[in-house]
């Protein structure tokens, strides 16, 4: 026959769909960020290893045609028949819910028929959180080159300073340049004693004409010049130095502590600790390019701080006044006891919505600039508020003048400028 | 793996013929594959099954979902609605709720069908047997893909579709490219034309025509919106009532394309697209059964034909049994897997008893189909398959041996009774009745409601008029208004939809809705 033509189509492109689905996620964006929201409030803010089920009412997505409904006069053949005759009557279901299909069924898993679920990828998910906070792309910048280096070898160079002279490279080097100009000069030389040796040892010519003593004089000469000249090469010249060469590469230090504190008094809505939280999921995720290793200490306060988890951190309710201080100092004795500079990369994020005790807020300053700021590489304060700012803010803009590099603060209205805050705030600083 | 080479063990000495199975492990390989079309081409020659070449392209399983979510077409434009059906495919796959399909076959020249590559040996000889043999026979030789439908061109009309919508999304926005997508899609059940046929699709004649229909196109729908006097100077009533269209028409995305006001060409050619795609798929939805039924059978035939010529092991029809067994398998209507009649099961069991009725006739099948009893059975399925549709199908062939086994029964429900009525079943009184009831069910313009452009007010308000005659006063579905969204959305100026049984109005749908006064 022969007419059949196989086709091996397996390593074709597999994601034909995939232009389709991205459609498909684009059209129902508001749904999906809205469970893509929703899933933030449940999760813990280190928990952004997977995707996520979406689910979106099937009426919002299903595609109208023009159909047949209820009522009228209809037939239906069915098979299986066991014990009707024609004429039999039955009852119709009470509510008149007709052909009793897809009305009220479950599915087996508890998902109703009328949601139409799928799930999305973790970096779908990250673009969807993201792009709710208005995030073009997720963070690539480097925060600031971080403070060790590694040195990597990375080969040899003809420059650099005695101390990193490779003594067998470059006299391997020199030989090889020897070899190089000399070999042809040696090679000759070898020739011409060959030769020598050859009229020496030959029975001397009758001949005058043809004596020996000549022709071994002019070879001895040309020897001699040869020899002088090859002598001439130097053993070691400077093109044969070679120094090792090394390259300063930033270690990423392995580990990384993050402290998230908050202002957890009466005046600090759920809405404030949402955003909150979305600000610490930021920065969470961006330590997490740079560190193996991440800490989450959680640091809340009113009037007195406590070290908490994250559930407790977020969810619980308090009331009472601020006493900012009382958390830096927390943070303090924690960083003291548990996280040594020399091994932590420590950085910290403050959220409240400004409000502080005003006699507290020139301790803030100060222990911020004393104790603090020289032990961390990062502290970032976030005021969560549209009103105009209060003492903690003035006393902070002090402290960010002394210290541009590893201090920060920004204002957030709304949810949809944490993301540019997080911006500006975690911008690389021009060199 | 079990690949045992001292198979042949009993057969040695007695039996006629010996038995030397093409293969007897359940492991493929391309060069089994190659052997085994070989084989059941040859059994198809002997039962004169006349087909396409085929093009049997292998692919894995995500490929198989990819293929799935596009409708089929082997090159689809990008629309949202097949990333939805690939979700929804893909969450079933992954949760085991659902086996791929095994087999998704193109009517194309070469058909084109897909194996997967996780299918077991028998699986890929009963997809050949079933979509190489089956499938493409019935694309070739049924009358509805004769006429309606361009095998040879489809593949390149479908790039040319693909590439046209992209450059029009780049052009002007994948969201507007979108929208009118949508407006078509809701309304691509009425953009075929039913009895017209229509002209051969041809993807170079799409190509080479377009900038010139682009101008013509455009002049026609000035040209009839340009010869209309200004609005309400007409006061004669002969004129007033003069419709247009004269003649109700039934494809309304032909008459969008052709007559809207509004819209750019791009928008017209998109339209074009849709309804040239609902044209080719229209037949695969006026032969589900028979299409289905005839493959079923032959699958069926060919590899017992296979196992009686001895090229394959007790061991393969076990397995193709067991996956024959579950295609065909009819779940009664009280079980909680009905789902209405299983197409598969209809048709195999149809053309079945057709053989059966040709080779050995009881007095029934003589008294029932004179014509058919006795007479050459590969003759007469050849003439059932290629010359009717479901419907028509049904009505001539259904047997009351195929009644009485799939135990058919039909309810009447009408809403003005109080309970349902069991109006014929499968004895001698109900045959008829019963096969006149399931016929009619597979009757498209019975399942789609009848809807046509009524009119247009081309000397008022440009608002278009669509009319729905109900069939046994079945009312419209509650989608109703928003597919009347989208054609509004295609036509730019009001639409209406009036509901009209026997001259009276039933009920009226507007977009935009009328203020509140209406119901």
């Amino acid at each position: 026959m022969g007419m059949t033509h196989i086709v091996d189509r397996r390593l074709n492109g597999k994601n034909k769909s995939a232009v389709n689905r991205e459609r498909f996620l684009r059209r129902y964006r508001h749904h999906i960020k809205k469970a893509v929201s929703d899933a933030v409030h449940r999760r813990s803010i280190t928990d952004l290893e997977h995707g996520e089920k979406v689910s979106i009412p099937s009426r919002d997505i299903d595609e109208p045609v023009f159909h047949h409904g209820q009522g009228g006069h209809r037939e239906m053949v069915h098979p299986g028949n066991q014990e009707f005759v024609a004429g039999d009557r039955l009852p119709k279901p009470e509510g008149g819910g007709g052909q009793g299909q897809g009305q009220g069924q479950a599915s087996p898993d508890g998902e109703g028929m009328d949601e139409f679920a799928f799930q999305i990828t973790q970096e779908e998910f990250l673009n969807f959180l993201f792009d709710d906070l208005e995030l073009p792309n997720l963070v690539r910048k480097k925060l600031k080159d971080t403070e060790t280096f590694n040195y990597v070898r990375s080969g040899f160079s003809t420059q650099g300073v005695p101390a990193k002279l490779d003594v067998v490279r470059s006299l391997r080097g020199a030989h090889a340049r020897r070899l190089g100009l000399g070999g042809a000069r040696r090679k000759k030389i070898r020739e011409m004693e060959e030769q020598l040796a050859a009229l020496k040892a030959a029975p001397e010519e009758l001949d005058a004409a043809f004596s020996h003593e000549d022709q071994i004089k002019a070879l001895e000469d040309e020897i001699a010049r040869l020899k002088a000249n090859v002598k001439r090469i130097p053993f070691i010249d400077e093109i044969d130095l070679r120094y090792r060469q090394h390259l300063k590469q930033p270690k990423p230090a392995t580990s990384a502590v993050m402290f998230c504190l908050m202002d957890v008094s009466g005046s600090m809505t759920q809405m404030h600790k949402d955003t909150a939280k979305r600000f610490f999921l930021l920065l969470y995720l961006f330590l997490k390019k740079n560190y193996k290793k991440i800490d989450v200490v959680f640091i809340r306060h009113h009037t007195s701080a406590k070290e908490v988890d994250e559930e407790e951190f977020f969810y619980s309710r308090e009331t009472g006044g601020t006493i900012v201080s009382s958390a830096l100092k927390l943070m303090h004795r924690i960083i003291e006891s548990r996280y040594s500079p020399a091994e932590w990369n420590i950085y910290a994020a403050q959220a409240s919505d400004g409000d502080n005790w005003n006699d507290d807020s020139p301790v803030c300053g100060k222990l911020l600039t004393e104790s603090i700021l020289p032990l961390v590489q990062y502290f970032a304060y976030v005021e969560i508020t549209p009103q105009d700012h209060q003492m903690l803010w003035h006393e902070y803009e002090q402290v960010q003048a002394r210290f541009p590099e590893s201090f920060a603060q920004q204002q957030i209205a709304d949810p949809s400028e944490i993301y540019p805050v997080f911006r500006q705030l975690f911008e690389r600083k021009a060199a | 793996m079990n690949n045992t080479p001292g198979h042949s063990t009993t057969q040695d000495s007695q039996g006629p013929a010996p038995r030397v199975p093409v293969s007897t492990g359940s492991e493929w390989t391309f060069d089994l594959i190659r052997q085994y079309d070989e084989e059941i081409a040859k059994c198809a020659a002997e039962f004169g099954l006349d087909t396409y070449p085929n093009q049997v392209e292998v692919i894995s399983a995500e490929q198989m979902m990819d293929a799935y979510s596009s409708v089929g077409m082997p090159v689809g434009y990008n629309h949202w609605s097949f990333g939805k059906q690939f979700l929804s495919t893909s969450k079933g796959y992954q949760r085991g709720q659902m086996g791929l399909a095994y087999e998704i076959v193109i009517n194309s020249d070469p058909c084109i069908a897909y194996l997967m590559e996780e299918n077991t040996l028998p699986m890929q000889a009963l997809v050949i047997a079933h979509a190489c043999y089956g499938h493409n026979s019935f694309f070739k030789g049924n009358y509805l893909f004769r006429t309606w439908t361009d095998a040879s061109a489809i593949i390149d009309y479908l790039v040319f579709a693909r590439n046209y919508i992209s450059d029009c999304e780049q052009r002007h926005g994948v969201d507007a490219v979108e929208e009118i997508l949508d407006s078509c899609h809701a309304l691509m059940n009425h953009g075929v034309d039913r009895y017209k046929r229509p002209a051969p699709i041809s993807a170079e004649k799409e190509a080479l025509r377009q900038e010139e229909r682009e101008e013509y196109l455009q002049r026609r729908v000035n040209d009839l919106w340009r010869t209309i006097p200004k609005p309400d100077n007409d006061e004669d009533p002969a004129n007033r009532k003069q419709r247009y269209p004269e003649e109700p028409q039934e494809n309304i995305l032909y008459f969008m394309e052709k007559n809207a006001p509004l819209l750019e060409t791009w928008q017209r050619e998109i339209i074009r697209i849709v309804r040239k795609l609902a044209q080719y798929f229209y037949p695969q939805r006026q032969t589900q059964v028979m299409n289905e039924g005839w493959a079923t059978f032959w699958h069926y035939t060919l590899l017992n034909r296979m196992y009686e010529k001895g090229l394959v092991t007790d061991g393969f029809m076990l397995e193709f049994l067991q996956s024959h067994t579950a295609v065909v398998y009819q779940p009664p209507f009280n079980s909680p897997w009905y789902s209405g009649i299983n197409p598969y099961t209809l048709g195999f069991s149809i053309f079945t008893d057709l053989r059966r009725i040709c080779e050995s006739p009881t007095d029934e099948d003589r008294e029932w189909f004179p014509d058919i009893a006795g007479s050459d059975w590969l003759k007469t399925l050849h003439f059932a398959m290629g010359n009717f549709k479901d419907e028509s199908f049904i009505q001539q062939f259904l047997s009351p041996k195929v009644m009485r086994d799939l135990k058919l029964f039909a309810i009447e429900d009408d809403d003005q009774e109080d309970s349902y009525k069991v109006s014929a079943i499968h004895d001698e009184p109900g045959y008829r009745e019963l096969r006149e009831k399931l016929a009619r069910q597979y009757n498209l313009s019975y399942r789609d409601p009848n809807i046509q452009v009524w009119n247009v007010d081309v000397r008022g308000d440009r608002s278009l008029t669509l009319r729905h005659v109900p069939v046994d006063r079945v009312p419209l579905g509650k989608d109703t208004e928003e597919v009347l969204r989208h054609a509004h959305r295609l036509w730019g100026f009001d639409v209406h939809l009036e509901s009209v049984d026997e001259g009276t109005l039933k009920g009226e749908y507007h977009c935009p809705q009328k203020p509140p006064s209406a119901s």
